[in-house]
C-alpha cells in the first residue's frame, strides 16, 4: 500500500520502503526536504522501534539526513548521473533485508543516481565496518566514488538498511538485470512475519 | 501546441495575403510610438480595445515581433481596426512559423490525404498528438518535437524544456506518459562547441527525464559539420491510457470555468515561438536571443502529471491544453477555437513570478509546467482540492462564454476580443517558391564508386574498426548511461536494441516499440528518396524486435523556408513521408515542422527524423540485437548492392559526400517487417539487427559486442560490398537451433531472400579468409571514442 507523504499516518504497515526518486527535485541536498515531510514524524520513531525499513536510491539519502543511518551521499565523483547494472557482494545477511542473502554472495542490481558516493567520517566508518554494518559493497571500482565501495549500510538493529543500487529492478529478466534483487524483498517479508 | 489539420477551411489562398503598408492614418497627439510590445504602459495605463479603435494610426512593432507588414495588415483586416497590444502578442506568436506551420501546411496536408485507411487511429493530425488503438482496450498517443534552437543558445534548459514539453502534450491527450526518446544531431565530435552544447543537452535531458520518472528508451545521435551552429534536438514522448479517457483540446459549455494549473508565470521563453524558432539564427543579434530559453522544474511537471491523471479519473475535466510555445495566448485560442467557443480571460487572475510583466508578455510568457483545463463551474472546488492536495498552484483565470469572442481584459479594462480561430487557425498559408538546387545534379553525379577501397583483408579489417569508432558509429553509452531507462519497472527493451520496449499489460504482455530514425546525408542526396529511408529503417528497427509497425511521427529539421532550395527539399522529403506511408499502410498521426535550422546562408542537411510505434503482442517474446548463443545459424535478410552514396565509410574514410542514396522498396520492407514479427512471434530467432549505418560490418560488430559472443562469417558477394554497403531493406538474424527450416520457409513465403552466412560462438569476429578481430579489440574501438571526446 502506498503511504502519503502529507499524513502522520503509518496505517498499521508491518515494514516501510522509502523508494528513489527525486523528491522536491533534489534542488536542495537529496533528501534534505523530504525529511520533514510530515509521516516522517511517525517513521523516525517507529524505525528506531524496530519497524522494517529499506531507503532506496533517494530513500536511503532520506534515512541519512533524517539521522537514522550515519553519513551521508554525495555528487558522483565523475559528476555524471549514472544508471547502469552493478554487481554488488552482500557484506552481511544480518538484516531484515538481507536475511535470504549468503554473505559474500554476489548480486547484479542497478545503480541510478547522480548523488550516490557515500560518505562518513572515519570514525562513522570505523563503527560500521567493526559492527558489520555494511551491508553491501560495489565489486572492483566503485561506479561512484563511494567512500570503501559502500553501496549500503545497516542500522544497529539491522531493521533499517539504505542501499543505493535499486534491487526493485532486479526482479524480472524481462525488465533489468535478472531477478538477484527479490531477495530483499522475500527477506523483509519474512522479518516482519517474525515479529 | 497542435499542428494542422490537413485542409483545414476558412484559410487564406497562399500568396495572397493583403499586401501594403498600414492605412494611413494620422496619431492623435500625445500618443507614444510604441517601441516594443509592452510599451504603452504607464501613466495612460493600458492599450485597450477602447484606445486601438481611437488610435488607428499608432506605429506598432509588428516587424520586431516577427510578423510582415501584409500579416500585420491582415490583422487589422480581420479586426476592422489596429490590434491592441496584447493582440499583437497573440497574432505574432500564433502566426510564427513556429506555431501556425505558414510555410508547411500546404504540403503537410498530403500526410493526412495520402493515409492510409487505418482503423487503428483514435485520433489523428490536428490534435496534440496522434492516438492509436494497439488492442485489449488500450490506446497509445506518441509524438516527437524539436526543441533545437533553444538548446543551441542554452543546451541544459534548451533540452530539459524540450522534454518536458512533448510530455505535456501527451498528458494533454488524456494520457500517462510512459517513455521518452531523443534524436540528436551536433557538429562534428571533436569540435570545441560540440563540447559545450552535447554535455549540455545530454545533461539537461538527463536531469528533466530522470527526475520527471519516465525511462529514456532510445533514440539516436548522430555528428555532422552541417550542425555546427544549428544542433538538433528531437523529443519524443508516448504515454498510455484506456481508450475512453481520449482528450481533446476544446473548450465547451458556456459557463465552464477555465483553470490555469501549474507553475506562475515569469518573463522566460518570451518571444520563444517566434523570434527564436520561427527565424535563422544571425551573426550580431544572438545575444537579444538568450532570455527566450525556458527554464524547466521537472518536479512541478511530476506533479502536474499526476495531479491532471487524478482529474482525469475523477471526471472533473471536460476540455484540456498544454502550455507550451505561444503560453496562454495559445492555450486560449486553441481551446475556445477547437470548442467554436467564446472565452473570457482575466489575465490580471495569473499568478505571475514577476509583478512588472505586462499583458502582452503575459500572454506570450513561456514558462513551463502549467496546463489549461476547463472544468464545470460545479466541479471546480473538487478540481481545486485535488490541485492542493498535489501541491500544484490551480487558480480560475476565465470562462467559456457563447459569444465566439476570445475577450481578455487586465484589472477590468479590455485588452484583446478577437475570434479565436482567427488567431489559432486562420492564420497566414505560404505557397513559397521551391525550386530544386542548382548544384544538386552534379551533387548527385559524384559517384561514390571512383573512391578508392580498402586493399585485402588488412584494409577491410582497419576500415571496419575505423567505422565502429567514429563518433556517428560508436557505444553510445556516455549517454544513454545518464538516462535512466529502468524507472517504470515496463522498460523490456532500450538503447543499444533497435527499438525502445515498453510493457503496457503485465498480464497479457502487450506492449508498443518505438524507433527514431533520420539520415540528413540521404536527405542531402535525394529529400524523397532519404526521408523514405529513415521511414524504412523506423519501421524496420521496431519489426526487428517482434512488433507490428503501426504508426508515424516526424519531426521535418530543415533551414529556412525563404530559400527555395530548402524549400524544395522540404516538400521532397513530405511526399517522400506521404507516399512511403501510403505504401507500409501505416499513417502519420502527428509531428512537428522546424525551420530556420540554419545560421547565415548555411543551412543543415535536410533531416526529417521519422518516428515509429509498433505493438507487440506479448514483450515477453522480444527480440533483441545480441547475440547471446553460440552455434545458431546467422542469416542475412534481404539483398546487397554496391550502395555509397551518403554511407558512413564514404564520410569517414573519404569526407565524401555524393551520389544517389540507396534504393528504397518499401513492398520489401513491409515484407522483411512480416518476416521478422513472424519470426519473434514463432520463436524462431534469438537475435536480429537491422542493417543500416556502416552496414553489415557495424551490424555484425553490434550483435557481437551486445550479447559477448562472437560469429565467423563468410560474405556471399565482394567483400568490400558486403561488408559496408548501406542497402536499405536488410537486418541479420540469429537463429535457434533446429529452427533454420521454419525461418527459410516464412522468409520464402514472404519473398524475402535469405542467405545463411555464418554462425555465432567463439570471442572475435571472423571473415572468412579475409580478418579475424578479437571482441576485446572491437569493444575497445567502439567504447573508447565518446568518453575520450567528452570525458
Amino acid at each position: 500500500m502506498q503511504l502519503w507523504h502529507g499524513n502522520r499516518d503509518l496505517a498499521g504497515v508491518d515494514a516501510v520502503i522509502l523508494p528513489g526518486g527525486f523528491s522536491y527535485g533534489d534542488y536542495l541536498r537529496c533528501g534534505a526536504i523530504a525529511r520533514f515531510a510530515p509521516v516522517m514524524s511517525e517513521l523516525v520513531p517507529a524505525a528506531r522501534a524496530g519497524l522494517p525499513v529499506l531507503g532506496i536510491c533517494n530513500g536511503f539519502q532520506i534515512l541519512c539526513e533524517a539521522g537514522l543511518l550515519p553519513g551521508a551521499l554525495t555528487r558522483n565523483a565523475g559528476l555524471r548521473f549514472v544508471s547502469r547494472p552493478v554487481r554488488i557482494t552482500i557484506e552481511s545477511n544480518r538484516t531484515a533485508w538481507t536475511s535470504q542473502y549468503r554473505p559474500g554472495q554476489q548480486i547484479t542490481v542497478v545503480l541510478k543516481s547522480g548523488e550516490g558516493a557515500y560518505a562518513a567520517g572515519q570514525a562513522e566508518l570505523a563503527e560500521l565496518t567493526a559492527a558489520g554494518r555494511v551491508i553491501a559493497s560495489y565489486q572492483g571500482e566503485s561506479p561512484n566514488g563511494s567512500l570503501a565501495g559502500i553501496a549500503g549500510i545497516a542500522s544497529q538493529d539491522g531493521n533499517v538498511v539504505g542501499l543505493m543500487p535499486h534491487p526493485e529492478h532486479a526482479i524480472d529478466a524481462l525488465t533489468g538485470p535478472g531477478e538477484d534483487g527479490l531477495g530483499f524483498f522475500g527477506s523483509v517479508l519474512h522479518a516482519a512475519a517474525a515479529r | 501546441m497542435t499542428v494542422p489539420a490537413a485542409g483545414q477551411p476558412g484559410t487564406a489562398p497562399a500568396g495572397t495575403a493583403p499586401a501594403g503598408t498600414a492605412p494611413a492614418g494620422t496619431a492623435p497627439a500625445g500618443t507614444a510610438s510604441a517601441g516594443t510590445a509592452s510599451a504603452g504602459t504607464g501613466p495612460a495605463g493600458q492599450d485597450t480595445v477602447e484606445r486601438a479603435a481611437a488610435t488607428p494610426g499608432r506605429p506598432q512593432p509588428y516587424a520586431e515581433l516577427g510578423l510582415t507588414g501584409a500579416e500585420y495588415d491582415r490583422i487589422r483586416e480581420l479586426l476592422g481596426r489596429r490590434p491592441t497590444d496584447a493582440e499583437l502578442a497573440i497574432y505574432s506568436v500564433m502566426w510564427s512559423e513556429h506555431c501556425s506551420y505558414k510555410s508547411s501546411r500546404l504540403h503537410l496536408r498530403q500526410l493526412s490525404e495520402k493515409a492510409p485507411p487505418s482503423p487503428a487511429l483514435l485520433a489523428g493530425i490536428g490534435q496534440n498528438a496522434g492516438v492509436v488503438d494497439i488492442g485489449q482496450g488500450y490506446a497509445v498517443t506518441f509524438k516527437i518535437e524539436s526543441h533545437n534552437h533553444p538548446s543551441y543558445v542554452e543546451p541544459f534548459q534548451g533540452a530539459a524544456t524540450g522534454v518536458g514539453g512533448i510530455v505535456r502534450d501527451i498528458l494533454a491527450m488524456g494520457a500517462r506518459p510512459v517513455a521518452v526518446m531523443d534524436a540528436l544531431r551536433f557538429g562534428p565530435a571533436d569540435a570545441a562547441d560540440t563540447r559545450r552544447v552535447l554535455p549540455g543537452v545530454v545533461s539537461g535531458i538527463s536531469f528533466y527525464g530522470n527526475c520527471l520518472g519516465l525511462p529514456n528508451v532510445g533514440g539516436e545521435l548522430a555528428f555532422d559539420p552541417c550542425y555546427a551552429g544549428n544542433p538538433l534536438v528531437n523529443a519524443l514522448c508516448v504515454g498510455v491510457m484506456r481508450h475512453e479517457d481520449l482528450k481533446l483540446a476544446r473548450a465547451s459549455g458556456p459557463g465552464s470555468r477555465v483553470v490555469l494549473l501549474g507553475s506562475r508565470t515569469g518573463p522566460d521563453g518570451i518571444g520563444g515561438a517566434s523570434v527564436l524558432a520561427s527565424a535563422a539564427f544571425g551573426g550580431a543579434g544572438e545575444g537579444a536571443k538568450r532570455p527566450s530559453v525556458q527554464v524547466g522544474d521537472p518536479f512541478m511537471e511530476k506533479l502536474l502529471v499526476e495531479c491532471c491523471l487524478e482529474l482525469y479519473a475523477a471526471g472533473l475535466i471536460t476540455g484540456i491544453q498544454d502550455l507550451g510555445a505561444a503560453g496562454i495566448a495559445c492555450a486560449t485560442s486553441e481551446l475556445a477555437a477547437g470548442g467554436g467557443t467564446g472565452m473570457r480571460v482575466r489575465l490580471d487572475a495569473v499568478p505571475l513570478r514577476d509583478a512588472s510583466l505586462s499583458p502582452a508578455e503575459i500572454l506570450m510568457s513561456e514558462s513551463q509546467e502549467r496546463m489549461m483545463a476547463v472544468a464545470e463551474p460545479a466541479d471546480v472546488a473538487r478540481v481545486l482540492e485535488i490541485c492542493a492536495r498535489w501541491e500544484v498552484p490551480a487558480t480560475v483565470i476565465g470562462e467559456v462564454t457563447g459569444t465566439g469572442q476570445l475577450q481578455i481584459s487586465w484589472h477590468g479594462e479590455a485588452v484583446a476580443d478577437i475570434p479565436p480561430a482567427s488567431a489559432a487557425d486562420q492564420g497566414p498559408r505560404y505557397d513559397r517558391p521551391a525550386s530544386r538546387p542548382p548544384g544538386q545534379d552534379a551533387l548527385q553525379a559524384d559517384d561514390p564508386a571512383r573512391l578508392p577501397r580498402p586493399a585485402g583483408g588488412a584494409g577491410l579489417r582497419a576500415d571496419l574498426l575505423a567505422v565502429l569508432a567514429s563518433p556517428s558509429a560508436a557505444d553510445k553509452s556516455w549517454v544513454t548511461e545518464q538516462y535512466d531507462s529502468y524507472v517504470r519497472g515496463n522498460t523490456a527493451l532500450a538503447a543499444p536494441h533497435d527499438a525502445g520496449l515498453i510493457r503496457v499489460d503485465e498480464q497479457s504482455g502487450l506492449g508498443v516499440a518505438l524507433a527514431v530514425d533520420g539520415n540528413g546525408r540521404f536527405c542531402q542526396l535525394d529529400p524523397y528518396t532519404g526521408t523514405q529511408l529513415a521511414l524504412a529503417e523506423a519501421h524496420r528497427n521496431v519489426a526487428a524486435c517482434g512488433a507490428r509497425p503501426l504508426a508515424v511521427t516526424n519531426c521535418l529539421n530543415f533551414g529556412s523556408p525563404e530559400d527555395p532550395g530548402v524549400m524544395w527539399q522540404f516538400t521532397e522529403a513530405v511526399r517522400g513521408l506521404a507516399d512511403g506511408c501510403q505504401v507500409l499502410g501505416i499513417p502519420v498521426t502527428g509531428g512537428n515542422v522546424s525551420f530556420y535550422n540554419q545560421t547565415g546562408s548555411a543551412a543543415i542537411q535536410p533531416t526529417p527524423v521519422v518516428g515509429v510505434l509498433g505493438v507487440h503482442d506479448d514483450v515477453r517474446r522480444r527480440v533483441t540485437a545480441a547475440f547471446t548463443a553460440a552455434g545458431e545459424t546467422i542469416v542475412l535478410l534481404g539483398l546487397t548492392a554496391a550502395e555509397f552514396g551518403g554511407s558512413l565509410w564514404a564520410q569517414l574514410r573519404h569526407g565524401h559526400l555524393g551520389g544517389r542514396p540507396p534504393a528504397v522498396d518499401l513492398a520489401a520492407e513491409r515484407s522483411l517487417a512480416a518476416v521478422l514479427t513472424g519470426a519473434a512471434a514463432a520463436g524462431l530467432v534469438s537475435a536480429a539487427h537491422d542493417l543500416s549505418d556502416g552496414g553489415l560490418a557495424v551490424a555484425l560488430a553490434e550483435s557481437c559486442l551486445a550479447g559477448g559472443t562472437g560469429c565467423a562469417v563468410t560474405l556471399p558477394g565482394e567483400e568490400f560490398d558486403m561488408l559496408f554497403s548501406e542497402s536499405a531493406g536488410r537486418a541479420v538474424v540469429s537463429v535457434r537451433a533446429g529452427r533454420e527450416r521454419e525461418l527459410a520457409a516464412l522468409c520464402e513465403a514472404s519473398g524475402v531472400p535469405a542467405t545463411v552466412i555464418g554462425h555465432t560462438g567463439g570471442d572475435s569476429l571472423e571473415v572468412a579468409g579475409s580478418f579475424i578481430i578479437p571482441l576485446a579489440e572491437l569493444a575497445a574501438a567502439h567504447q573508447a571514442t565518446l568518453p575520450a571526446l567528452f570525458g
